[in-house]
């Protein structure tokens, strides 16, 4: 399991793990479409602490889930980012679109 | 040019697994430098995109082979050519803008991008039909106190 959610009354929490590179990315995005789907979140938070590696195939993982949620009328937040993970975010100017914490 | 200190190449199929392999292979030549942490993971990241670009849009109906040279050179800098016989890059401008893609939802249009933030040079070649070559420059920084 790359991602692991946990939550209620819509409030979703998910742990992204391991190399967020396009090897991982389709199984990273097929498990979070799904919980999404399941919970129709109002708020997510997506928890990249056990992230090792992210390439730009993470910011296309963070921006569907951005989509999802603006379809939802929803929030979506992006914590415990690893420095790595976030000197590509910030260089694809994924900050200025998603709150980071 | 002057000739390279080091010198090392690989080449593997087009396999997704491969991304991984190459980013390690690079991390490992570049170790010889005392790179910084952060320096090995912009070289990671580059060479992430660079190789990611041959197995999704190099060889997009097929396994093809993908090659990998690194090489070093006396000023500090080291030099990764990932090389390709794909189908190549009609339009190698419009392929390096920001967002512009042509792959499915996984793709975010900013491989190029972020070699481009994350290296000194990147310089692509491509001839349709044929097949890219992407050159990655990188200088790594001299510590003081540093052995060779």
């Amino acid at each position: 399991m790359a991602v692991t959610c946990t939550g209620e009354n819509r409030v979703l929490r998910a742990v992204v793990s391991g190399e967020v590179d396009h090897h991982g990315a389709k199984q990273i995005m097929g498990e979070l479409e799904r919980s999404i789907n399941a919970a129709l979140p109002r708020s997510l938070t997506l928890d990249l602490g056990e992230v090792s590696f992210m390439d730009s195939s993470g910011i296309a993982v963070i921006l569907r889930a951005y989509r999802r949620l603006g379809e939802l009328g929803g929030e979506l937040k992006v914590c415990n980012i690893p420095e790595q993970a976030g000197k590509v975010l910030r260089a694809a100017g994924v900050d200025r679109l998603v709150s980071f914490e | 040019m002057t000739k390279p200190v080091n010198e090392a190449a690989v080449v593997f199929l087009s396999r997704s697994a491969n991304e991984g392999f190459a980013r390690a292979t690079a991390a490992c030549f570049a170790a010889q430098l005392d790179p910084t942490l952060d320096e090995v993971n912009d070289i990671k990241t580059a060479v992430s995109e660079a190789v990611t670009n041959c197995i999704v849009h190099a060889y997009p109906d097929c396994i093809g082979k993908v090659s990998m040279r690194l090489r070093l050179f006396g000023d500090n800098t080291l030099e990764i050519v990932v090389k390709d016989w794909g189908v190549g890059i009609e339009d190698v401008a419009q392929a390096r803008q920001p967002l512009y893609t042509t792959g499915d939802e996984t793709r975010s249009g900013m491989g190029f991008t972020i070699m481009e933030s994350f290296m000194d040079g990147v310089k692509v070649r491509s001839a349709p039909g044929k097949g890219t070559t992407v050159t990655l420059r990188r200088r790594v920084s001299l510590r003081v106190g540093g052995g060779a």
